[in-house]
């Protein structure tokens, strides 16, 4: 006797699970499907080419209507279930059908999740799930010329290359920093946002949608941050969620889907569910393999095999879009039980990174060369122990079998016309020869030569190689100090590197200066965040997570993590209002430490984190603002009273302390940078053991710089005299600026200055006018970036999420 | 007796960065790294009781704010030269959902 066979939507899963079940019982059925879709079952997968324009509807269809009439199938198209009695076992649809079952399957898929901003149902606004929205966007790339992606995942990225494919101009916003953050790494997120930045696709990350306008169609898009951008179409891609109403209305258990067992039943025996719409052992699934994985299991179940179960796997996640390559499996967390092999190949732009855990592949990211997927997938499946081809395996298949490669061989091996340096054109012939013609025995040697390793100087392992076979011991390692243990580059190296490569955010500094590490340190992070903001102040949206916690918080972590807060008080000049305010916010926060500072300020110790918002809103309200005390920049200018009050006075001190300060706060520097200004030859500001300090004389100001009174003691060396306060200005914010853009991070001016020489900053600075211009020019420009008061900011409610815990718990039974 | 106890949901934390959880016995520092995982420590560097909650987080390790140690999120051990632990507490994800694994609260409530 046949039994009836009731199937909820007509997608991937359960086609192949019909002809799995066709092959194992093909009589014991009488199938009946109601598709909602007035179609047959196509690859959803293959979606992204049609929208492109690479494939037609009918090249991706799995089962054309023969199909159904040969295996004896009913298909309701366009029938929508909307009730399943699960007593009388029957099922309905929006058309008035009703048929019975003996068994059920839901197949109901996924739905497009939509964000709730005001204009989301505007007209002009899709999303991509089906063929429907396919020829939806195709007609609107036809007459229409601007159009925005929200959501930068796998589905958004295909979206968006598919209209950029039919001509549209394509702006991705992604909330997230990097691009598909859930299944690559932040380096392979850099690499791709480029490539698809390269085909002419906009991509705005961090970017928070607030509303689609537009009147009585879509208009444009706007951001959290005021940014508004004009569309005409917005897709929104920012994931699905399991269709699981129907079952839920019916009363089968549903959690985020619909809830079965390993073999793919619902809690109603004779009801299975399968595909997106379905939730085993707590997992949804989207990608195609794994709902393959349950067709099959669920076909035999129907067959009558009862031992079938659904076994979890992880799936490779592949970026469709042509040119991209792109593979990315498992997990790739860092751990201190797992190791990691990176390769970095900047020319070729490719980047590779395996999660080793007890000699096993757990994880892989592959970006620009893919072709290994397939067997790092097949090692990992297979728990394959890669100990023997360690060295080796992060290049492939290809380079496995026989003795694993040492790469001195490697190198030895490689023919005289071999190049070396891409950027400059050297072969290995010219380096070994002008090595041995020239007696070269340094690597600044072979790059003045020959070029080589001179440019983008990923290639200086490789020279270094040559040198170590040309000249064995004779060959001197440079003496650089690499930044970290990240790299083997120096800072100056680093600062050159991403002027010269124009690299604009972190990952992209790491994958193009090959670091060794996926993120980074706790010494190299912040390093480079400074380098960013101060080469490419418009730019660079600095990252918070790499600041130290002090200039997180705007605040001076102390030994027990309480916090201490100095406010500006310019020139070091206070008032009695300003004294009232800071004596209220002390009462009333009980703040146990008050104290005046070496630089002329007063800093209230003892603060709890979780205050630090309230009271700098009090501060705040007095007209203070942050003395970034903490800061990696300009903290204080200390005066004395000058022309105005002292006797011996030549200059008004106090008024230039207050305009530098006023001019120069919020800048980043690479280390503190403490100023003074002095009304006379008596020093009483002590302006001779400054960062930089001034000294006014009847004739006008003498500009000294590098001092030191902590670690080091060391007076200021002279760096002129200048006659008018414009002029000090100027030299002084030059002086700044020079040293922003050479110093290292952490390094104090006088040590910046004895490295670069004393003559050479006086030359540029003093004698050089153009230069002089140019830096204070540059130092202005970045101002414009610079100057927000981070106090006012937090106020009004940024990175609140820094003073909250998260949660509190126990406290109730603790009282108990 | 494991006691899961709900402190709030994946997003609530940056990445790279750490959360506190207060409880009677002191703060507990949630930590999510680049690649999303979780972990839960005493925010209390075994060195001089700094707030770990505060550092640098890179990889599966963050720094101290105070004086550099690197703790191991995922052993509480420190890193390299440094010796000293630091208690780690269970962590389990349940989709967006963060649970914390509290032994000594449990039995004291009961």
């Amino acid at each position: 006797m046949t039994e009836k066979l009731v199937i909820i939507g007509n997608g991937m899963a359960p086609g192949r699970m019909l002809e799995h079940l066709l092959e194992k019982a093909p009589d014991r059925y009488q199938v009946t499907i109601f598709n909602a879709e007035p179609r047959v079952n196509y690859d959803r997968i293959m979606l992204s080419p049609v929208l492109s324009g690479e494939k037609d509807y009918e090249e991706i269809i799995i089962h054309g209507d023969g199909w159904y009439i040969k295996h004896g199938i009913t298909l309701y198209k366009g029938h929508k279930i909307v009730a399943i009695d699960r007593q009388a076992k029957t099922v309905t649809s929006d058309h008035g059908v009703t048929e019975p079952y003996d068994k059920l399957v839901i197949a109901t898929g996924s739905v497009p999740f939509i964000i709730p901003v005001p204009g989301h149902n505007l007209p002009g606004v899709l999303t991509y799930r089906d063929l429907d929205d396919v020829r939806a966007m195709m007609l609107a790339a036809q007459s229409r010329a601007k159009a925005v992606v929200i959501g930068g995942g796998l589905l958004g990225l295909e979206a968006a290359a598919g209209l950029n494919a039919q001509g549209m101009d394509v702006t991705v916003l992604h909330v997230m920093p990097t691009l598909m953050e859930r299944q690559l790494d932040p380096a392979a997120g850099y690499l791709l946002q480029r490539a698809v930045e390269e085909r002419g696709i906009k991509v705005i990350t961090k970017a928070n949608t607030q509303a689609i306008t537009g009147n009585g169609k879509v208009e444009q898009v706007e951001l959290a941050d005021g940014t508004v951008i004009p569309a005409t179409l917005v897709v929104m891609a920012v994931g699905i969620r399991p269709n699981a109403a129907l079952a839920k209305e019916a009363g089968i258990a549903v959690n985020r889907g619909i809830v079965v067992d390993a073999g793919m039943r619902s809690n109603d025996p004779d009801i299975f569910a399968l595909g997106e719409c379905a939730e085993v052992n707590g997992m949804v699934y989207g990608l195609v393999a794994p709902l393959y994985e349950m067709a099959r299991v669920a076909a035999s179940q129907l067959a009558g095999d009862e031992a079938a179960a659904f076994v979890h796997s992880d799936t490779p996640t592949k970026l469709k879009v042509t040119g991209i390559e792109l593979f990315s499996l498992g997990d790739f967390a860092e751990g201190e039980d797992r190791q990691e092999i990176v390769l970095r190949d900047a020319a070729a732009g490719v980047y590779k990174r395996l999660v080793l855990k007890d000699d096993r592949i757990i994880g892989t990211v592959l970006y620009g060369e893919t072709a290994d997927g397939a067997w790092f997938n097949d090692l990992k499946k297979k728990q394959t122990d890669i100990s023997e081809m360690r060295d080796t395996l992060i290049f492939g298949q290809s380079y496995q079998g026989g003795a694993p490669l040492d790469p001195m061989a490697a190198v030895a091996a490689l023919p005289d016309d071999a190049e070396i340096c891409g950027c400059n054109g050297v072969c290995k012939g010219k380096i070994t020869g002008a090595i041995t013609a020239k007696g070269l025995t340094s690597l600044d040697d072979v790059r003045a030569h020959t070029k080589a390793s001179a440019s983008c100087g990923s290639c200086t392992g490789l020279v270094e190689k040559l040198m170590v076979l040309t000249i064995g011991d004779n060959y001197n390692p440079a003496a650089v100090q690499p930044m970290c243990g990240c790299t083997t580059l120096g800072h100056d190296e680093v600062r050159r590197l991403i002027k010269a490569k124009s690299l604009k955010t972190i990952p992209a500094v790491m994958q193009e200066l090959e670091w060794k590490t996926s993120c980074g340190c706790a010494k190299c992070r912040p390093a480079l965040n400074y380098y960013l903001v101060c080469d490419w102040p418009n730019d660079y949206a600095d990252d918070y997570q790499s600041r130290f916690i002090n200039e997180r918080v705007h605040a001076n972590i102390q030994k027990d993590g309480t916090y201490s807060v100095v406010p500006r008080m310019w020139g070091g000049v206070t008032s009695a209002s300003e004294l009232r305010a800071i004596a209220d916010v002390v009462d009333k926060f009980e703040i146990p430490m008050v104290k005046v500072t070496g630089g002329q300020r007063i800093d209230m110790l003892g603060i709890r984190k979780e205050d630090l918002p309230a009271v700098w809103a009090d501060l705040g309200q007095a007209g203070f603002v942050s003395g970034h005390a903490y800061a990696k920049g300009l903290r204080t200018v200390k005066t004395c009273v000058g022309s105005d009050w002292c006797r011996f006075g030549t200059q008004d001190s106090t008024g230039l302390g207050i305009r530098i300060e006023k001019f120069m706060w919020g800048s980043w520097t690479p280390a503190k940078v403490k100023m003074a200004v002095s009304g006379c030859p008596r020093n009483c500001a002590e302006a001779t053991c400054k960062d930089v300090g001034v000294i006014c004389v009847d004739s006008g100001y003498e500009i000294h710089f590098a001092g030191a009174a902590g670690l080091d003691i060391k007076g200021t060396e002279v760096l002129g005299l200048v006659r008018t306060e414009d002029e000090a200005l100027e030299h002084i914010v030059a002086l700044t600026q020079m040293y922003r853009e050479q110093g290292r991070y952490l390094e104090r001016i006088y040590k910046w200055a004895k490295r670069i020489g004393i003559p050479e900053i006086k030359r540029q600075i003093m004698d050089d006018g153009e230069k002089r211009k140019a830096y204070y020019e540059r130092f202005v420009f970045s101002q414009k970036f610079a100057q927000v008061d981070p106090w006012s900011e937090r106020v009004s409610g940024k990175d609140k999420h820094e003073f909250r815990p998260m949660a509190s718990v126990g406290f109730a039974e603790a009282a108990e | 007796m494991m006691n899961w106890i709900a402190i709030g949901t994946l997003s609530d934390i940056p990445r790279r960065g750490a959360r506190c959880v207060a409880t009677p016995e002191g703060k507990i520092a949630v930590f999510r790294t680049a690649d999303d995982q979780v972990y839960a420590i005493d925010d209390h560097c075994p060195h001089k009781g700094g707030p770990l909650s505060q550092g640098i987080v890179h990889g599966a390790a963050v720094t101290c704010p105070l004086h550099n140690w690197v703790i191991s999120l995922e052993t509480g051990k420190a890193l390299g030269a440094d010796e000293g632990v630091v208690r780690t507490i269970p962590v389990r994800i349940d989709g967006e959902r963060l649970f914390i694994a509290l032994e000594a609260l449990a039995s004291r409530a009961a």
